[in-house]
């Protein structure tokens, strides 16, 4: 039994959090210069033959850096749908990937490529038009596709729940670095910031609630973590596991950023404060692929047997 | 990261659940039922049992009687017990709190003296740290030891002594330099509970039974090699303890709340529950993976540094607040029902008495707003509070 990073997963976290600091857009060819779109690729296509804890590593980093790259879209959602040749063009950093599942499609304005869903096929769409829509977190936009054609046919639609796993838990771990960037910034501002003569975080009306979020936080990453452990090993309790993952980190994320904003004070509800950006990043995990109460309701199912 | 059983510890774990079923007598099984205990004799047996086969003390050194074995094997053995619904060893104190100071500070007489005979349940301790003005400031204490020659003499009071009514020994934080104040002037005794001097009494509880005592010392005369540490270091030596008590303490407090949230989830499917109920049950099952998977993490990291980190404070919070709302949810399932006691009750009263009880869970053994101190001092970093 050992739940701990080896030391090369370790370093891929230093490197990734150190580059991804000063570029938060960065393109998809440096990602790809890095070896990290190519992470899981099978080394015969050109990729790391990595697994799904690395990409973890890579999903808490970017979710912390507040990254705007269609990574998770191509590497957590479409990338196993992809046929090797295609992986191949994914770990070269020529093609990047969204899956148009629903009627609202993340990351049009930087996935080069698009899959969707026809029957019981996953198909590419070609040529479709793609429109922006205005979107609360402008680091992850959503959009509309509309026209295109049917191309290439990329794999089963019996994929989808497996790909919906990915998602869910990538998703998660993202929450994790929102949510612990989101604490970082709050302790940092109640040791400097001084009223009645003290630093705030003296104060236990401060100090509490940054505890609370700490633990919440720490609990999430324990079944995030284990959720990316039981996708790397096609474990069967995966799809339970990045459900429970999911609804835990979607909330800790977004009350971790809602405590640091009221522990700011004013700064923290301005424009120029990067808190907001955090805060709309836990939102945006909070709604898309499902509510917190959905994915409990069908946790509820697997425990009591189907509703009410 | 591997989160499966290694080939040994497999291997121990299965022996570990086919000797459960073959060793833990039907009567021992689960829960007696309301505020209802199993008999100190029964349980001491069971230990006794237990260490026998040598399941008590696994991860202590071998030459002290223990297992030998990495902190895995420990957690292993807790969920396994908790899984058999057998009852824990009667010497909780001793193995968590006792044993580990001793093995850590104690002389090589005192491990010699007093290590076997706990492991095997011939001997009970318990625990005298907090008093009537000394509970979450522990510094505060003012029980007194006095030297005289090659003896100290005790005086003073102690509270919430869980297993005092039973035991045979006692490690007391004591203030052996009257003229000192706070961390300093302390002194870390072994009592024995049997001598002249030494008054026990039962504190009756919000469920009714008496877990707790205050324990009354009275010219209390104790050997100066029953000193563990320094003397006038006793504050070292109490975080000692303390910390032994948080570092272990995450896969028992797992494997209690598993029980509990599997009774819940059965208590659903027996009675019925609402699109909310349902909501608030998946959300404690989360809490509860949550909660073992953090316990793994921990371990993890124990067996890399072989101390337990401040991150145990997480886990006794969660935990102890998880049980609060894991109880009243089954007493709102239970409806009216929730009203009856013992016999009159559905599942013999189980619920009623673990959701009183469950009050005590964020007071006992470091309170939540304690803990939530050494969370935000310790490992956010932040300034102290006082």
């Amino acid at each position: 039994m050992d739940f701990a990073f080896t030391p090369e997963q370790e370093e891929l976290r230093a490197q990734a959090r150190a580059f991804l600091e000063t570029h938060p857009e960065p393109s998809w060819q440096e990602l790809a210069e890095l070896g990290w779109t190519g992470v899981s690729v099978a080394e015969e296509n050109g990729g790391a033959g990595l697994g799904f804890l690395e990409e973890a590593i890579l999903f808490e980093e970017m979710g912390r850096a507040l990254t705007h790259a269609p990574f998770w879209s191509t590497v957590a959602v479409v990338l196993p749908a992809l046929p090797g040749d295609l992986q191949a063009e994914v770990a070269r950093g020529e093609a990047s990937w969204t899956l148009a599942s629903g009627p609202l499609v993340a990351d049009l304005d930087t996935a080069t490529r698009i899959a969707y869903v026809g029957g019981d096929t996953i198909w590419e769409l070609d040529g479709a038009e793609r429109e922006i829509l205005q979107t609360n977190d402008v680091t992850r936009p959503l959009g509309v596709v509309s026209g295109g054609a049917v191309g290439r046919e990329l794999g089963s639609s019996e994929l989808l729940p497996q790909l919906r796993t990915r998602s869910l838990a990538a998703l998660a771990l993202e929450a994790c670095g929102v949510g612990s960037r989101a604490l970082e910034l709050a302790v940092d501002f109640a040791k400097e910031r001084h009223q009645f003569g003290k630093p705030i975080g003296t104060y236990q009306a401060v100090s509490h609630p940054l505890a609370t979020t700490l633990m919440e936080l720490e609990l999430g990453r324990s079944l995030a973590l284990f959720a990316a452990w039981c996708i790397a090993e096609d474990d069967a309790r995966a799809p339970l596991a990045a459900a429970a993952a999911n609804a835990h980190c979607a909330d800790a994320a977004v009350a971790a950023c809602e405590r640091s904003i009221q522990v700011h004070g004013g700064i923290g509800f301005t424009w120029e404060h990067v808190l907001h950006r955090l805060y709309k990043r836990a939102l945006g995990i909070q709604a898309w692929e499902a509510s917190v109460g959905q994915l409990r309701a069908e946790i509820a199912d697997h425990l009591l047997g189907g509703g009410a | 990261m591997d989160l499966r059983d290694t080939p040994d510890e497999a291997r121990f774990r299965s022996e570990l659940c086919a000797w459960f079923e073959a060793n833990l007598p039907a009567g021992l099984r689960g829960h007696p039922g309301g505020a209802a205990r199993f008999s100190d004799d029964a349980v001491r047996d069971w230990s006794r049992t237990l260490y026998e086969a040598g399941y008590v003390g696994l991860t202590w050194p071998k030459e002290y009687g223990g297992g030998g074995k990495p902190y895995s094997y420990q957690a292993i053995f807790l969920e396994e017990m908790a899984r058999a619904e057998a009852p824990q060893h009667l010497g909780v104190i001793g193995l968590g709190m006792a044993g580990p100071t001793i093995i850590a500070l104690g002389t090589e007489a005192q491990k010699a003296r007093y290590l076997q005979p706990l492991l095997s349940a011939d001997e009970i301790w318990c625990q005298g740290f907090s008093e009537p003005d000394a509970g979450s400031d522990l510094s505060a204490v003012r029980t007194s030891a006095r030297l005289e020659g090659s003896k100290f003499v005790v005086d003073g009071q102690k509270v919430w002594s869980s297993y005092a009514h039973i035991a045979d020994w006692c490690i007391l934080i004591t203030r052996s330099d009257p003229a000192s104040s706070g961390h300093a002037g302390l002194t870390y005794l072994i009592v024995d509970m049997k001598a002249p001097g030494v008054e026990v009494r039962p504190l009756r509880q919000i469920t009714g039974e008496a877990e707790f005592n205050e324990i009354f010392f009275d010219g209390v005369e104790v050997p100066v090699e029953n000193v563990i540490g320094d003397v006038g270091g006793g504050w070292q030596v109490a975080m000692t303890t303390l910390l032994h008590e948080r570092g272990t303490l995450g896969f028992a407090l797992t494997a209690a709340l598993e029980v509990t949230v599997g009774k819940l989830i059965e208590l659903a499917r027996d009675r019925g529950a609402t699109p909310v109920q349902r909501d608030a049950i998946a959300r404690e099952w989360i809490e509860l993976q949550a909660l073992r998977y953090t316990a793994y993490r921990s371990l993890s990291a124990l067996m890399k540094t072989g101390i337990p980190g401040p991150e145990g404070s997480i886990l006794k919070l969660q935990w102890s607040e998880a049980m609060q709302r894991v109880t009243k949810l089954a007493l709102e399932l239970l409806g009216p029902d929730a009203q009856l006691l013992a016999d009159n009750a559905p599942y013999g009263g189980y619920w009623q008495h673990a959701q009183l009880r469950s009050r005590g869970n964020t007071i006992e053994a470091g309170t939540s707003e304690i803990l939530r101190n050494i969370i935000a001092e310790r490992v956010l970093g932040l300034p102290r509070s006082r």
